[in-house]
């Protein structure tokens, strides 16, 4: 499908070409330039020149010169990451099987759960701490943190699902049931594999999301802090490298979850490929 | 649409009730709450059950208010103007410029990953970049072209722009490049053999076509800028404030009724904001086909 209108040598191609290129530039340029400073010697100082290259504020993160808990709320992230993953997998996947029958009222559910992305997280948050406030109940990151981040996730993973469940050809299923597959057995051996690359780019969403959450998250965290939380602190009190360490070591955990699933998908389409034409074939 | 029975929607509403569950209790709940507390009345003790009015009377008749919501108006204004820009131009190109489809795929993803990567340090990974001794000043004066640091560029509301610009962007770009892919390129294809021209291509098919990605990306953009309370905090050096950060400062100070009067004029104001855009737009068969 070419679906170009202008040549590879026009002056249109060219121009926005360079502009395309100008915006990579300015969305990696300064993630790029902390990632070169984190590994500043330790005489360095938080802006160039860099003295010499070394691991210094790394070490320095986890020791006990640091007053905020890294490794703690690193932890802490990670886990409350893969909790949301999985709630917002088996919930948006199965509401967006719901939704594909025109229910009663799904208009209404349709539209809470737009509500629910467009509306300022940090709102959530304080409504939540008023309601843990009047009832005198403790916050805690794996509850109400969980809860908190639950209304940013899943109205991404519904509408994922929604693109994925648009694409997908109902006829198939059908056939299993013809061939006297029970519901379950549908569900287990057709839709679920034909729908494994979306449903791994929702678990995607869950976890980055989370893992780097913060107006939903800011007033109902409670004592322990997440990483995100631990960091948007430090912007005010650490004047080191060491605040461009975390950046590194933080950024790198998300991109390699982001490389982790996309690999995922892509082996599970190939799959997907290979055995329709080996079907077909036979 | 075929009509459905009873036990389908039975079956329908067992499916969708996790999810009914979430957003009743965290986000209907809450929101009504805050409406709840919004006329309640508060003193340096706490807060007490009330119905008045006193917290919307004070926010309604201070000039403060009013330049928060100018400021924070203006921010809005600003990031959506180049942020349409920006998401215009690059999604055209991703779309009628680059031919292979794997290329188109590759450099979408390349936009797409810093989205994925914490807001806080992408936001602080500017400050190195424009401090008094940061990069773009050490280059400039080691050019020649300044003598002296140029002060404005950290901790200024340029700072705030360039960080929500830096960003936001993604989230205009994701639906207008949405809305461009599923442009039949037939239709361009006629427009060409009646001797359409390429910016009559740009002005009477593309632009028509994208307007319902634009409505989606200025909807995220104008709750995401509204609804910052850090960024603007951070990036401005503590020197300028929107509604949000207001709010904010009025929490850490307990003025809870204070803030959720607040937080019930923000949300107004969204809601207006939004439904505005929505007249032109409907956008459940935008995100449903």
């Amino acid at each position: 499908m070419a679906k170009r209108i202008h040549s590879k040598n026009s002056l249109v191609t060219y121009l926005l070409g360079g502009f395309f290129s100008l915006y990579v530039l300015f969305l990696y340029g300064p993630m790029f330039i902390i990632f070169l400073l984190s590994f500043q010697g330790p005489t360095g100082g938080m802006t160039f020149p860099i003295q010499e290259y070394s691991l210094h504020w790394f070490k320095e993160l986890f020791s006990d010169n640091i007053a905020a808990d890294v490794s703690g709320s690193f932890q802490r992230s990670i886990i409350l990451g893969l909790m949301v993953m999985t709630l917002t997998v088996t919930i948006s996947v199965i509401a967006a099987l719901g939704f594909r029958r025109n229910f009663k009222g799904s208009g209404i559910m349709f539209y809470g759960a737009i509500i629910s992305l467009i509306m300022p997280g940090f709102l959530i948050s304080f409504g939540m701490g008023l309601i843990l406030q009047l009832l005198d109940i403790e916050s805690t990151w794996y509850t109400t943190a969980l809860g908190a981040q639950l209304t940013w996730t899943l109205p991404f993973g519904l509408l994922i699902m929604f693109a994925v469940l648009a694409r997908f050809d109902r006829s198939v299923e059908e056939a299993a049931r013809d061939l006297g597959a029970t519901s379950w057995q549908t569900m287990r051996y057709v839709v679920v594999p034909l729908l494994l690359p979306g449903i791994t780019g929702v678990a995607l969403f869950g976890f980055t999301l989370s893992y780097d959450e913060i107006p939903r998250t800011t007033l109902v965290v409670g004592d322990s802090n997440t990483l995100p939380m631990e960091i948007l602190a430090m912007t005010n009190t650490l004047t080191t490298p060491s605040l461009y360490a975390i950046g590194t070591l933080t950024t790198v955990v998300s991109v390699a979850s982001i490389t982790f699933a996309l690999f995922a998908i892509k082996r599970m389409q190939d799959r997907l490929g290979s055995s329709q034409i080996a079907s077909s074939e036979s | 649409m075929q009509k459905i029975t009873t036990k389908e929607n039975g079956v329908s509403w067992i499916q969708v009730t996790p999810l009914a569950i979430i957003l009743l209790g965290f986000l209907i709940a809450p929101l009504l709450v805050i409406l709840t507390v919004s006329f309640w009345e508060y003193d340096i003790g706490g807060m007490y059950p009330a119905f008045s009015h006193v917290n919307y009377t004070e926010i309604l008749t201070s000039h403060t208010t009013i330049n928060l919501y100018l400021r924070t108006f203006k921010f809005t204004f600003f990031v959506w103007l180049i942020t349409l820009s920006i998401g215009f131009s690059v999604s055209y190109f991703l779309s009628f410029c680059v031919a292979s489809t794997t290329w188109r795929i590759a450099l979408f993803l390349l936009c797409t990953i810093p989205f994925w990567t914490s807001n806080v340090i992408r936001m602080i990974a500017w400050i190195p970049f424009l401090g008094r001794n940061g990069a773009i000043n050490q280059g400039l004066a080691s050019m020649g072209l300044i003598d002296q640091p140029l002060e404005f560029l950290l901790f200024s509301e340029f700072a705030v722009i360039l960080t929500y610009v830096h960003l936001y962007t993604l989230f205009m770009i994701v639906p207008i490049f949405n809305a461009m892919s599923k442009i039949d390129p037939d239709v361009i294809e006629a427009a060409r053999d009646a001797g359409a021209n390429g910016w009559q291509i740009v002005r009477h098919i593309i632009v028509p076509l994208t307007l319902n990605g634009v409505a989606l990306g200025s909807i995220f953009i104008i709750t995401l800028v509204m609804g910052d309370f850090f960024i603007v905090r951070v990036m401005s050096g503590g020197l300028s404030g929107s509604v949000a950060s207001a709010m904010y400062n009025e929490i850490t100070g307990l003025q809870y009724p204070a803030a959720a009067a607040n937080a019930v004029l923000l949300v107004i104001t969204v809601v207006l904001l939004v439904s505005v855009i929505l007249r032109f737009v409907d956008v459940r068969k935008v995100l449903t086909e």
